[in-house]
């Protein structure tokens, strides 16, 4: 996300000679849905889709009434945002045509005579495994499922081990590997073992495949053949580029998925193969992996991931999760001062501190909207938590007048501050480097009202993080 | 099959497209503004990103715009593009035997290829007739241990490992002391996936680079970052990150078999002058190339 800025930055500056209530013409939204689609490309939405898309944000958006109180950039993020929801199944419950099924809020379909299958499939390092395993244990724990979990995967050294040793993790029963069996054999057998002990659901993990590998591909096949799964999810990596239209395509046509699930949503991608394999298959994205632990499993939130995609960061989580690390009155406070040009080196020590305390920062700036400029100058500025440390020390060594007055740190000062915080002269010069730098984005920050400006920068109503 | 037509193979259905997209684009038409911008979109969706690909669209604006120009001259221009960009990355890893053992950290995002990559190449190393040693340093993900050690019977090397859920750092340490008593030339270190906006799995990752410094201050001397050809845009992310903590000193591209373009490396090569060390093209053993700018800058523009 460093790289490109959210969408409601590029869209800041289009609207500015526009006024400010009306209807849309087309003319004034033209200019929009370019910065749009390139927002999508960078996040790597398939072309297709991208032109699908906007396609529909200019029939909905032309014609509509700007209200006051809101820029018509704004609102054309609105329109963006709830399109792309809608687009990415905010919905997608209701093409489902059968409610009275037995689903788990997850919306896997369990409906059938017990067991059940679920067949797990994908690229190869998707996540398939790992998210097996997930599955099994929130349905054998919230659900209170009988679960049996069998590894397909003949191919790749130790996957049959990897799941057996899951299966200890979770606690959930793993099929015992036989050498020599074939993908297809262990699917019979593992059904037969869930029939005749009573299983729930058997949830089959195969091996990851290429989706132009033919052998492999009627090898999954032939295993659906045998199993008859109620569900077959494609697992797919949210950080997949434009080839994740030919992938779900392939997958949906040669073997019949009837859900996605996006995995390491947890990562900086910005996940728009989300959005392209939902509308290149219209199957619904069910459930999204968050982490390596086996319980980071979620209903897929399609506002998270439209956030994502848009470059607007995640609000929702951005409040909780800021909530839980930033002390509210340090950063008022300090937003304050910067907003007045008062920037010193000990408020820089505090922000510092504040940083150090979130353990993911990178994440978290990522999330926040209209940082993502600012990330990329905190990078430049190395405020990585791989200095963090250092430069505490550093501005620990000074006296207060220096702190104060950084002008009055010579030479035979640096060496002292550099011995004192056991770095070095060039550590220490970096460092009033970077405090000058941040003396200047703070001033641009506070023109637009601190952090609190920054997140509330060409925010539609209502997304803006209430308090 | 070669591996190039494999790799054609793969290339074969998204190139197809490319240059059909490109046939359509330039039938009987000349080089204007529109055209440009297709064709940027072309390029698009080869992964190559808004920058790189307008770069190249305007590179070819320069001295074309308003002539007449057929299909085959914009792929060839734009294949030369690519390749004069992609030529200084063309650089296999290169052991040097002042080192013993010298010391390779794979590292790399969940799933992108990092222990099949090290099985790969420990076998050229191997068939080069050198001693290669492997380290189990991935002691979070299930069974990863076995996944290594199943390719360090394929390859013929040792494979130094402990109990699951152990210290990687620790057994860093302890590989590169075996490896230095039993005078290994190569001394290969496989580590978890981890994405990179995770503080604490990079710094631990640093704690193992920061090991391997107290061991040998001129190590790691290679530190390689496996990046899997499907990704997007997020491998500008990994690339930057990854570099920045750990000093990454080349890249692997796995899964070009498939049909992902690996257009992104166009970009970062230009970004981040990073050789490319090998291209991954399938799940066995010899299925691990030099990477070649011309051949992939070809295949990607669809010219034989
Ligand atoms: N088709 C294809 N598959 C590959 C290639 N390289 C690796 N794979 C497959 O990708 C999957 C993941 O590879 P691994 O080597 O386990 O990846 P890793 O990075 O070590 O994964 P973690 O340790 O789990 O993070 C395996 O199924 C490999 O067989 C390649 O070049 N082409
Ligand atoms: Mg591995």
């Amino acid at each position: 996300m460093w790289m490109f800025d959210g969408l409601s930055d590029r869209l800041s500056g289009i609207f500015d000679g526009l006024k400010k209530r009306g209807a849309l013409k087309e003319a004034d939204v033209v200019s929009a849905l370019r910065e749009i689609r390139v927002a999508l490309l960078e996040a790597d939405v398939a072309l297709p889709v991208v032109k699908e898309f906007i396609d529909g944000v200019r029939e909905r958006a032309v014609g509509e009434e700007v209200i006051r109180s809101v820029t018509p950039g704004q609102m054309v993020v609105k329109i963006v945002h709830d399109h792309l929801i809608g687009m990415l199944g905010g919905d997608a419950s209701k093409d489902q045509s059968a409610p009275q099924l037995p689903m788990d809020d997850s919306g896997l379909n369990l409906a059938g005579v017990s067991p059940v299958s679920i067949l797990m499939v994908g690229l190869q390092g998707s996540g398939k495994t790992t998210t097996t395993a997930k599955i099994a244990k929130r349905l054998s724990g919230r659900d209170k499922k009988k679960v049996l979990m069998a590894s397909l995967d003949v191919y790749r050294p130790a996957a049959q081990q990897q799941l057996v040793v899951l299966g200890q993790q979770t606690g959930v029963t793993v099929l015992s590997p036989i050498m020599g069996e074939k993908p297809v054999g262990i699917a019979k057998r593992a059904m037969q073992t869930g029939r005749q002990e009573g299983y729930d659901v058997v949830l089959l993990d195969t091996a990851g495949r290429l989706h132009i590998d033919f052998e492999l591909m009627s090898e999954v096949a032939a295993i659906r053949d045998v199993a008859k799964p109620t569900e077959t999810l494609l697992v797919t990596d949210a950080m997949t580029g434009q080839d994740s239209v030919n992938i779900a395509r392939e997958f949906n046509e040669k073997i019949g998925i009837t859900g996605i699930v996006l995995t390491r949503v947890d990562g900086d991608a910005r996940g728009g193969a989300a959005l392209s394999m939902r509308s290149v298959t219209g199957c619904p994205i069910k459930l999204m992996g968050t982490g390596e632990n086996l319980d980071a499993l979620d209903v897929f939130d399609a506002a998270r991931v439209a956030g994502s995609i848009l470059g607007m960061g995640d609000v929702v989580g951005l409040v909780e999760k800021a909530r839980d690390v930033i002390d509210e009155q340090e950063a008022e406070k300090l937003a304050k001062r910067a907003m007045k040009g008062l920037f010193t080196l000990e408020d820089m020590a505090a922000q510092l501190k504040q940083l150090r305390k979130i353990d993911d920062i990178g994440g978290l700036m990522g999330m926040i909207p209209g940082m993502s400029k600012m990330k990329k100058q905190m990078s430049q500025v190395n405020v990585d938590d791989k200095g963090i440390a250092h430069q505490e020390a550093i501005i620990l060594s000074m006296t207060q007048k220096e702190r104060r007055l950084p002008k009055l740190i010579n030479g035979s000062r640096r060496k002292r501050i550099a011995a004192g915080s056991g770095t070095s002269v060039q550590e220490v010069n970096r460092l009033l480097k970077q405090f000058k730098q941040m003396s200047v984005m703070m001033k641009k920050m506070g023109k637009g009202g601190g952090l609190k400006g920054l997140m509330g920068g060409g925010m539609p109503p209502g997304m803006m993080p209430g308090r | 099959m070669s591996w190039f037509d494999r790799l054609k193979a793969g290339l074969g259905r998204s190139t197809e497209r490319l240059s059909n997209g490109i046939t359509d684009l330039f039938h009987n038409r000349k080089l204007d503004q529109d055209t440009l911008d297709e064709l940027e979109e072309l390029l698009i969706m080869a992964d190559m990103g808004v920058a790189t690909a307008s770069r190249l669209s305007k590179a070819l604006a320069k001295n074309r715009f308003d002539q007449d120009i057929t299909p085959q001259e914009v792929r060839a221009a734009l294949a030369g593009e690519i390749a004069t960009i992609l030529e200084p990355a063309a650089k296999s890893l290169e052991i040097n035997p002042a080192h013993k053992p010298y010391i390779v950290l794979v590292c790399g995002v969940n799933g992108s290829g990092k222990t099949t990559t090290i099985g790969k190449m420990a076998k050229q190393f191997r068939d080069q007739g050198r001693s290669v040693m492997l380290a189990a340093g991935d002691t979070f993900r299930a069974a990863a241990i076995e996944q290594l050690q199943v390719w360090g019977e394929r390859a013929g090397c040792t494979v130094v490992a402990r109990e699951q859920g152990g210290d990687a750092a620790s057994l860093s340490f302890e590989a590169v002391q075996r490896a230095k008593a039993e005078n290994i030339d190569v001394l290969m270190i496989d580590t978890a996936g981890r994405l990179q906006n995770k503080a604490n799995l990079m710094e631990e990752l640093m704690k193992v680079v920061r090991v391997i410094a107290k061991q040998d201050d001129t190590a790691p001397h290679a530190v390689m970052l496996v990046i899997d050809a499907t990704v997007g845009q997020n491998a500008h992310n990994q690339v930057e990150v990854f570099k920045r903590m750990v000093s990454v000193t080349g890249l692997v591209l796995t899964k070009l078999d498939g049909t992902a373009k690996g257009g992104v490396v166009v970009g970062l090569a230009e970004k981040f002058q990073l050789p490319v060390y090998a291209v991954g093209v399938g799940e066995t053993i010899d299925d691990l190339h030099p990477f070649d700018a011309k051949t992939f800058a070809n295949n990607l523009m669809g010219i034989d």
